[in-house]
């Protein structure tokens, strides 16, 4: 068997494991816990990582300079604003119902991390390669949702609960384009599972396939992670910040380290579905998959500081009237292709 | 090791489920009650997964857990009270008959568990849910799909005529 680069590390991990634990089961309950950490490790690093690198792009976009004090170009801007979080008073509202208001920052990065277990990193690197594989992202994506709403329930809040109902409109009609586009490229694939999605993509990428249901995809993940054109979830200038508003400190970090691992699950999403995952010439696939997610969250990135913010109506109808019969179309002309490929062939 | 931990993980999964449903009915709070619903339908979720029906699972989690108890909670929310709380209390006109009506089912299923032991069916799990359920649903009962798929939309229409309806009187 052929095997990637991070395939070979975790197997000589588990082999070294084995020679010092010297039991099967043990080795694979450390094993689980590693993997588990890495999973960790992956969304803390990457954060840290997106937070400087959204500063600074944002910065160079609007022609500023961004932060550039803290240690060389401002590369310790981060750890700086994690230490002022950390110590920031934690301040709960008077009238806010206690639990559920404390228990949603947590629960809200639940989702945003479970969905990084079937993600394929490189050539065999996937914790857990399900047969659902694509289906099980939409379906815990779509759970977030859920979170939103309490946050701005629990805050007792006009702002919050306004921004949670927006949440709740929003996510609604991003999930329904997406689904759709994704559709299209798992009839070419015949499977849902990622590593058959990324195998499919050794000769062509899906983008060149699917053009159109690769902008909708796109359009319908910047709704889904909140970013600028349609941040109306926070919508700072109109209600203040939706249902963060209640939250300070640590909590309003949780709130932030989920967003940025949602931006990093939407980036690496896109890499997998339609630009060929881990595949790529020279280099081990870790690498180009790394580089390729990284021109993803720039694109991202680029999107977000260029457009103003749309209005609830505007995207809405966006959504709805042009996104979703676009996406149907394209599925149907993907049905048509694929029967005349396989009629040709 | 695999079996023992299926065991274990079943009776946690069945114990979360019954825990949450019991909060479904005893909350006081609407919301608190829905939020308890979430938490049955995902741990049934994860019922179905130890069951090794995979796409049942995520079906589960993201119809049930995931857009029902949205529409739960905006409809919840939709309704102008100042305050959730004793939102959901019981009807006592009915609390005696419902207590007869489950005793009653209790014993009847209790007297069918007890005489007609469960058989053990061995059924090889199917590895690919996916493509079986597609070769059933759009193969042998594409009929019933179709005919559910034409019901469905009759139904959002009406929904969407009696909505535009009530805004124009």
């Amino acid at each position: 068997m052929h095997y990637g680069l991070l395939m070979s590390i975790a197997n000589m991990l588990s082999n070294g494991i084995n020679s010092i634990v010297n039991s099967r089961i043990g080795t694979q309950i450390i094993m689980a816990l590693i993997e588990i950490i890495a999973i960790f490790a992956v969304i803390s690093v990457a954060v840290i990582i997106l937070v400087y690198m959204e500063r600074r792009v944002c910065g160079f976009i609007q022609d500023r300079l961004g932060p550039n004090r803290v240690g060389p170009f401002g590369i310790l801007q981060t750890v700086a604003d994690m230490i002022k979080l950390m110590t920031k008073e934690d301040i709960i509202p008077k009238k806010a119902h206690k639990i559920l208001w404390g228990i949603t920052p947590m629960l809200l990065f639940v989702p945003a991390a479970l969905v990084y277990a079937v993600y394929p990193f490189g050539d065999g690197a996937i914790f857990a390669d399900v047969n659902i594989g694509i289906f099980f992202v939409m379906a815990v994506m779509s759970q977030s949702v859920l979170m939103f709403l309490l946050g701005g329930f629990a805050s007792e809040n006009k702002y919050s609960f306004i921004g949670s109902m927006r949440a709740v409109a929003q996510m609604l009609s991003s999930e329904i384009p997406m689904a759709f586009s994704i559709l299209a490229v798992v009839m070419i694939t015949g499977s849902l599972k990622m590593s058959d999605i990324v195998s499919a993509q050794s000769n062509a990428w899906f983008v060149v396939l699917q053009p159109l249901a690769f902008i909708i995809f796109i359009i319908s993940m910047i709704m889904e992670t909140n970013r600028t054109p349609f941040n109306l979830v926070e919508g700072e200038s109109e209600i203040i910040a939706g249902p963060f508003t209640e939250y300070s400190g640590m909590r309003w970090a949780l709130f932030f380290l989920s967003e940025y691992a949602n931006l990093l699950s939407a980036a690496i999403l896109t890499v997998t579905l339609f630009l060929g995952g881990w595949h790529g010439p020279l280099l081990p696939g870790v690498f180009w998959f790394i580089i390729k997610v990284f021109i993803v969250i720039f694109i991202f990135m680029w999107i977000s500081w260029t457009y103003p913010r749309t209005r609830i109506d505007q995207m809405m109808s966006l959504s709805w009237k042009i996104l979703l019969p676009l996406a149907l179309l394209n599925i149907v002309v993907t049905g048509i292709g694929v029967y005349i490929y396989k009629w040709m062939y | 090791m695999n079996n023992a931990m299926d065991t274990v993980l079943f009776y946690v999964l069945a114990l979360i489920v019954i825990i949450a449903a019991c909060g479904i009915v005893y909350c006081k709070n609407l919301v608190h009650s829905a939020l308890f619903m979430t938490l049955c339908f995902i741990s049934i979720a994860g019922l179905y997964v130890l069951l090794n029906a995979d796409f049942l699972a995520a079906v589960q989690l993201m119809v049930y857990a995931g857009t029902v108890v949205i529409l739960i909670a905006l409809g919840i929310m939709m309704t102008r009270r100042i305050s959730m709380d004793r939102s959901n209390m019981a009807e006592r006109k009915y609390t005696g008959w419902v207590k007869c009506i489950s005793v009653v089912l209790f014993i009847c299923l209790s007297y069918i568990f007890i005489n007609f032991p469960v058989p053990l069916a061995k059924v090889n799990t199917v590895q690919d849910t996916v493509a079986a359920l597609a070769q059933l649903l759009l193969g042998h009962y594409v009929l019933a799909f179709e005919i559910a798929a034409v019901l469905l939309l009759a139904a959002m229409i009406g929904a969407v005529v009696l909505a535009k309806g009530a805004d124009d009187k």
